[in-house]
């Protein structure tokens, strides 16, 4: 029996609690969640609205549970512990710089959930019956999901870099994974022809997880905010293709909103960078390494290192710092060491701000969230729009490891691969502190030519050690 | 499935679509990250299907086992992503 069908007929003559009143329920949760988002337009009520949306769920999860006819009560509270305790472990263990790489881990569980979930519909049902329509939303709700599941992981791992996070490519590539998707194309119409086809359902499955596989790894590190904003928009759009073949209003409605939010965030994280998504998915961006120059020599003359003193002095004579931080400060588990520094300089009565650039780190709000877990209030964060005019009128700038998005080629050279990205004008102020690891270009391979401006002091070394020796030689 | 409740899935989805995203607009991007994390939570709300089928009557047949693993993903994901966001919210001070 399709559950669909099982929830329908089961509720007909056993549920004493009629269709109506579940999907009343389900409304409310829909509703509940919706507050949740609108709450997150502050951090003061973002809580509550995170509590809202838990209680949206607890609803929903009670209503299913409470579907009469329903068996494996067993089954179903040992897969809760399960999912329970690898999910809670999980938020509780993460550090807040690995926080790109859980989202894409958690993106993938709702891709895989939502393709068992339809395969399970495929299974419940041996005899076929089902209408166009919901063959079509599940094999929907299979392929995106499935895809999902193993895009996620490649994201997870290129991010973590068990696989190389420069992008990987092969001749033909681009023809392959047409291939593949042609190839899903054509199962699925022989699906259509006898949906109990074991073969072609398994077929389909083989390359929809092969798919989300080869789609990732042509896509270099620092994409990686794009294809994780776009997985999550997938994972949402395959829970709204399971809703659809379940004709469930909650699973439709929590779908969309997911869609829409990844979509939304993807498009924000493309325009920061000035390019279209087909240009992020289809590029190989960064692949081609220019050699990196250990002289220091670079567009307009050398790299000019200097001593933690020099540039303790700088920063102590400041009126005005801007902090830039960057994926560096990230890796480096720099941010508590930068708090230290903005904190005894704004004690010192220095006007201390943060610029954020939307790109900066490997997902949205990452330095956000960093800056926060370090007790950064969050009225000193300024989005790159809202700060860009300030750094002429500011004495200092400390960037971080950030690199790209304080590239002035961006503006000026229209050969970079960076040409027309927004940066953040950070030479414009009276000097710049750059802390770098080394002399090496950055991730996306680019020469830099802030780093050789005559305003500009380059402070080598780990950004965590550098910034408690720059924290002691002030004091 | 008859035309009607197809064309009212259809609306439902449409609608929340464009809902969806006048809410989302509004999140300060200082929010993004918890935005996704919590979203991830609310997209775990396939564990109802998951629920669904691991409760269907044949029990121990292959819909249950499916639904049981489904029923795995969807709770880490409603779990983790409801603690993560918890988590990184109470971090967020003035």
């Amino acid at each position: 029996m399709a559950l669909a069908a099982f929830i329908q007929t089961t509720e007909k003559y056993v549920n004493p609690m009629s269709n109506h009143s579940i999907n009343f329920i389900y409304l409310v949760s829909a509703t509940l969640f919706m507050l949740g988002i609108k709450y997150l337009s502050s951090p003061s009520t973002a809580k509550r609205g995170n509590l809202l949306s838990m209680i949206g769920m607890a609803a929903a999860i009670g209503t299913t549970m409470a579907t009469p006819g329903l068996h494996g009560f067993t089954l179903i509270i040992i897969g809760v512990i399960i999912g329970a305790v690898i999910g809670g472990y999980t938020a509780i263990k993460i550090k807040m710089t690995a926080m790109p790489e859980m989202v894409a881990l958690f993106n993938g569980c709702g891709g895989a959930a939502s393709a068992l979930v339809a395969l399970a519909e495929f299974q419940s049902n041996t005899t076929g019956g089902f209408d166009s329509f919901t063959l079509i939303t599940l094999l929907l709700s299979l392929i995106i999901g499935g895809l999902t599941f193993t895009g996620s992981i490649m994201a997870y791992a290129k991010l973590q870099g068990l696989i190389p996070t420069r992008p990987v490519t092969y001749p033909g590539q681009q023809v392959v994974n047409a291939i593949i998707v042609l190839a899903t194309v054509a199962l699925s119409w022989f699906l259509f022809q006898d949906p109990t086809s074991i073969l072609a359902l398994s077929g389909i499955i083989i390359l929809s997880l092969g798919l989300g596989v080869l789609a990732v790894i042509p896509i270099g590190g620092a994409d990686m905010p794009v294809i994780i904003c776009l997985l999550n928009s997938y994972s949402g759009l395959a829970v709204s293709m399971t809703g659809f073949a379940l004709s469930n209003n909650a699973l439709i409605i929590t779908g969309s909103l997911v869609g829409a939010s990844g979509i939304f965030l993807t498009k924000i994280m493309c325009d920061a960078m000035n390019r279209s998504l087909s240009n992020v998915l289809f590029s190989a961006f960064g692949q081609v390494v220019e050699s990196a120059d250990d002289t220091g020599e670079g567009p307009t003359g050398s790299m000019k290192g200097y001593e933690v003193e020099d540039v303790a002095t700088i920063l102590t004579n400041a009126g005005s710092l801007i902090i830039v931080p960057g994926y560096g400060m990230a890796a480096a588990q720099a941010q508590h060491a930068t708090r230290e520094l903005g904190d005894y300089l704004g004690e010192q009565g220095v006007e201390v701000r943060y610029a954020i650039h939307p790109v900066a780190g490997r997902m949205p709000g990452h330095m956000n969230v960093l800056l926060a877990e370090a007790d950064v209030p969050y009225e000193q964060l300024f989005a790159l729009e809202d700060i860009n005019d300030d750094f002429a009128s500011t004495d200092v700038v400390l960037v971080i490891g950030a690199n790209d998005v304080v590239n002035p080629a961006a503006k000026s050279n229209p050969n970079s691969p960076i040409y027309g990205m927004p940066v953040l004008d950070v030479e414009k102020a009276t000097t710049v502190i750059v802390l770098k690891r080394s002399m090496n270009v950055g991730f996306a391979g680019i020469e830099n030519e802030l780093f050789y401006k005559d305003n500009t002091m380059m402070l080598f070394g780990d950004a965590k050690s550098s910034l408690h020796k720059l924290v002691a030689a002030m004091k | 499935m008859d035309t009607g409740t197809i064309i009212i899935g259809l609306t439902i989805f449409v609608l929340a679509c464009f809902a969806g995203a006048e809410l989302i607009a509004k999140v300060p991007p200082t929010l993004h990250t918890p935005l996704m994390s919590g979203s991830n939570a609310i997209s775990g709300i396939a564990i109802l299907g998951a629920l669904l089928a691991t409760g269907h009557p044949e029990s121990f047949s292959s819909v249950s086992g499916l639904g049981f693993l489904a029923v795995i993903f969807a709770t880490i994901n409603v779990v983790g992503g409801y603690m993560v966001t918890h988590r990184m919210l109470q971090m967020f001070k003035k």
